[in-house]
């Protein structure tokens, strides 16, 4: 097992590598001076070099890169352009709030469509069934910002009963304000991951209980609540965790939408704030920590997969 | 995809299960007879599939309005009049004006022409670079297909959007640059599923037989391995169709897709970035936000039945 996270591990690092490559490279080609930028425009050219230097931007992109690459393993990300802030620091702030967002979006998504997925496929062709199935269609169909404006009309302005946006009421540090802010943002980002996942239950749930062994548990009696709950549903739920690992890099993305319509101040908008003001270090930041988020999203699926069916073993 | 015209008979979806006479040079009548057969099956399955044919529906007129657009909305989408700017819904205009005056039922008429037409290219685009790696990559296998295979995972692995959005700011935001972008980064799907396709069909009977007769590389692949792959190739390019539809909006939405004064269902809603025009202008924002649901869900649906009817035993 510990060798094959090894591998797993080592086969991870080029991939991780190769995203920060491409990122390094198309972010070097933006165009628009970055010290333009930054500086007063009326600046001599003299300063605006001697700035250019100081942020190493005078050299060749592949040695620029390479220095980028050497500080961040030691866990130096910079600066960041616009504030001077470490971009660990502006990066560490962020990082929270996305991953309340995301992780509780996901819970949503799982606990929404674990029991309809079943209960779809246990009466398959049913109203439930054909329902649920258009239902999980209107699920990735909806674009999620059109989703959060229209809930945002509904909860926020119409009937007062959530907050617009952001993610605390100014001067309120309780958990329920959080929740109440929480709720709106956590709704639309789960919806996609739910229609995804309904579906995917329903399939792998209709394949397990054709399985001999469910025939053997009817068999010997097993009531039907037995069958389905214990002895399909454990079955079935396995290729489900895998769908875990593919759904973080779209949680991630949605987020950065969700974000935005929601002005939660999590990493997502830190990106698009970081495109619009051309902040290189903390652009390269967040992409290295998303692809390592989504590659240790990828082996932590592995691993509670092999955990889950002891049938898998690695090698 | 028409069938193959000359030689062998075309493989439609359901690989062949009964060895063939594969030294008849032409195609013989009755295998011709179970071609029609299985085009008529999948036709078939897939108008029983309720949804799928209100899909379809849905979506052909949509296409019909994207087409005929110009012809259709009642204003010039682009004639501003700062005389009624904000007004809300009349006779006149039927869902009011935007902040600057400009006629919304119009401007979301005109809009579908750019919203479906970047689906529609940008899918196309993936599918051909998808095929064309995929088909490589399963066939010769070796360096090349280890190659492909890990450039794809990295692409997968990153949600795509962040890149997209970083390329937009290099290259600047347009349309056409939308389409080339996504069109770059959507291969991956298409080149698993043909890449899987090949590598399992590779060392048929049918392929044996087509190299056994000398046929070259070129034409196994494309006559013989191919083909097998349409309708897997197609149900995933029908639900590329509609994320792409979704990635255009969401990215014209942030200001970073298509451009003001063209209008796109994505940057009409950039009006509804402001509080005051949700809460009392929903007529801007309602319209294009659901026509991006309507055709997304209908293109779904399609692909729902199509997926049905080409394979029943395919999952998700």
């Amino acid at each position: 097992m510990l060798k094959y996270l090894l591998k797993r591990v080592l086969i991870a690092l080029p991939v991780i590598l190769g995203v920060t490559i491409i990122m390094y490279t198309m972010i070097s080609l933006m165009p628009g001076d970055i010290v333009d930028l930054m500086v007063e425009p009326n600046l001599s050219q003299q300063a605006k070099d001697q700035r250019r230097h100081e942020l190493g931007l005078d050299r060749p992109v592949p040695i620029q890169y390479a220095r980028w690459l050497g500080r961040s393993v030691q866990g130096d990300l910079g600066y960041s352009f616009v504030n001077s802030q470490p971009v660990s620091k502006r990066i560490g702030q962020r990082v929270g709030p996305t991953l309340l967002l995301s992780l509780t979006a996901l819970g949503i998504a799982y606990l929404v469509a674990i029991p309809v997925g079943v209960v779809s496929a246990t009466k398959q062709y049913s109203v439930w069934d054909y329902g649920s199935s258009v239902l999980a269609l209107v699920g990735v169909s909806i674009p999620g910002f059109f989703l959060g404006i229209g809930l945002i009309y509904i909860f926020a302005l119409k009937l007062h009963v959530l907050p617009v946006s952001g993610m605390r009421s100014l001067g309120v540090e309780t958990t329920v304000d959080l929740i109440r802010h929480l709720v709106m943002p956590a709704v639309v980002l789960s919806v996609g991951t739910m229609g995804a996942v309904t579906r995917y239950t329903r399939s792998s749930m209709l394949d397990v209980v054709r399985q001999d062994y469910i025939r053997t548990a009817r068999a010997k009696g097993v009531k039907e609540r037995g069958v389905v709950y214990k002895h399909a549903l454990r079955n079935a739920l396995l290729p489900v965790i895998t769908l875990l690992g593919l759904q973080l890099p779209n949680l991630l993305a949605g987020a950065i939408i969700t974000e935005s319509v929601f002005n939660w101040p999590g990493m997502g908008r830190l990106v698009i704030e970081a495109i619009s003001n051309r902040d290189y270090p903390v652009l390269m930041g967040t992409s290295l920590l998303t692809a390592v988020m989504v590659v240790a999203g990828g082996l932590l699926t592995d691993v509670l997969y092999s955990a889950a069916d002891p049938r898998i073993r690695f090698s | 995809m028409s069938g193959a015209v000359d030689m062998r008979p075309s493989n439609e979806p359901t690989p062949p299960n009964e060895p063939k006479p594969s030294t008849e040079p032409k195609p013989a009548p009755n295998q011709a007879e179970n071609s029609d057969q299985v085009k008529h099956n999948v036709l078939r399955r897939f108008l029983r599939h309720k949804l799928a044919v209100t899909g379809f529906v849905l979506l052909a007129l949509l296409v019909l309005l994207a087409v005929f657009a110009p012809y259709v909305a009642p204003h010039d989408p682009n004639f501003v009049d700062p005389v009624s700017m904000d007004d809300s819904p009349s006779r006149l205009h039927p869902f009011g004006l935007d902040t600057v005056g400009r006629d919304v039922l119009s401007r979301v008429i005109v809009a579908s022409r750019i919203s479906l037409s970047v689906g529609v290219v940008a899918v196309g685009i993936y599918v051909i670079i998808g095929s064309v790696l995929g088909s490589l990559a399963g066939y010769f296998g070796g360096v090349l297909d280890v190659l492909l295979t890990r450039v794809c995972d990295t692409v997968l692995s990153f949600p795509q959007i962040v890149l997209i959005i970083v390329i937009v700011g290099v290259i600047g935001p347009s349309i056409w640059n939308i389409m080339v972008v996504l069109g770059l980064l959507g291969w991956p799907q298409i080149f698993r599923i043909v890449r899987g396709q090949f590598l399992s069909l590779r060392e048929q009977d049918f392929v044996q037989a087509g190299r056994a007769m000398g046929a070259r590389d070129g034409r196994l692949i494309f006559r013989h391995v191919l083909p097998n792959s349409m309708g897997p190739i197609l149900v995933a390019a029908t639900f590329g169709t509609a994320s792409a539809i979704l990635t255009e909006a969401a990215l014209s939405y942030l200001g970073l897709g298509v451009q003001p004064p063209q209008a796109s269902w994505g940057n009409l809603l950039i009006q509804a970035q402001s509080i005051t025009v949700i809460e009392q202008q929903p007529w801007l924002w309602v319209p294009p936000g659901m026509l991006i649901f309507v055709s997304v869900l209908a293109i779904n649906f399609v692909g729902d039945g199509l997926r049905d009817a080409l394979d029943p035993r395919l999952k998700l």
